[in-house]
């Protein structure tokens, strides 16, 4: 689980372009939203397309996505448990 | 009578304002050379990064040329022959293959030059007049004209005109800010001077 965290993490930080951070920077049960990271809804978009194209994970709700993208401990929870690769 | 107050030119990694050397980046890609400017300014915008290539060229130019202004009714006129096709070809590299068709939104909200107005506007917090107009060349006529009657009716009291080239890492910037008061008349010939450096 420890891995997936960090590959998220990773992959997070090359999609959204987010140049001035880096792994370590980011904590378990940071919010990734509003205060924590501060992404917007385009950088929902990405991590739903992420989910998509790495995990073969398809939201079928994109209200789902307020838990789901809560922090990184929520998020890999999820992929853990659904994704198909 | 209006007049030109501040220009700035951006190509190949170099800047200059008002026709004078202001920085000089390393040879890179234009990715590269954005962030080295960037820093260089010492700006904070974390959202700078997410932007596209193009609006991150049309960024930097006007944060140079704003930096002193106060932001007040300032109207924007940019203008470019390719617009946002440099962003279009990667959109369509991430749509044509049906087998892993995976439109990335970060790249598909920039496939619209006018964005880049609204990113200036949304930094400077600008208000005004705004137009982004595609055509073959600088229309430097129709565009001296327009910039003169948004100050003389009143609907801005300045106006950032721009001329950008974003395809390929092939770059370029050419701005150029109006007001009632500066040291170069604004005509046809001095605009040009900005256009050919």
């Amino acid at each position: 689980m420890a891995e997936l965290k960090d590959l998220l993490k990773q992959q997070i930080i090359e999609v959204l372009n987010l140049e001035d951070i880096q792994v370590t920077d980011i904590q378990d049960e940071d919010a990734l939203f509003g205060d924590g990271l501060g992404l917007d809804s385009i950088d929902a978009l990405e991590l739903i397309v992420l989910l998509d194209k790495e995990y073969g994970i398809k939201l079928s709700d994109p209200k789902e996505g307020k838990e789901i993208f809560k922090s990184i401990n929520t998020l890999a929870d999820f992929v853990e448990k659904n994704r198909s690769k | 009578m209006h007049f030109i107050s501040n220009s700035i030119v951006i190509r190949q990694a170099t800047v200059s304002v008002n026709g004078a050397p202001y920085f000089k980046g390393q040879p890179s890609e234009f990715k590269d050379f954005a962030k080295e400017l960037y820093q260089h300014l010492g700006i904070t915008y974390p959202k700078f990064y997410k932007m596209d290539n193009l609006c991150k060229l049309a960024f930097l130019a006007s944060e140079i040329v704003l930096k002193d202004q106060d932001g007040e009714d300032i109207a924007l006129i940019f203008s470019s022959k390719e617009g946002s096709l440099d962003t279009d070809i990667q959109h369509q590299g991430h749509i044509q293959d049906e087998n892993s068709f995976y439109p990335s939104p970060a790249t598909f909200v920039y496939t619209l030059p006018n964005i880049c107005i609204g990113e200036v506007s949304i930094r400077h917090q600008l208000k005004t007049e705004s137009m982004f107009l595609l055509a073959e060349a600088y229309q430097t006529a129709y565009i001296q004209a327009y910039s003169d009657f948004l100050i003389e009716s009143g609907k801005a009291k300045k106006v950032l005109c721009g001329w950008l080239r974003m395809l390929k890492d092939d770059y370029v910037a050419q701005f150029y800010l109006v007001e009632k008061q500066g040291n170069i008349a604004h005509q046809i010939n001095n605009i040009e001077q900005i256009l050919n450096k």
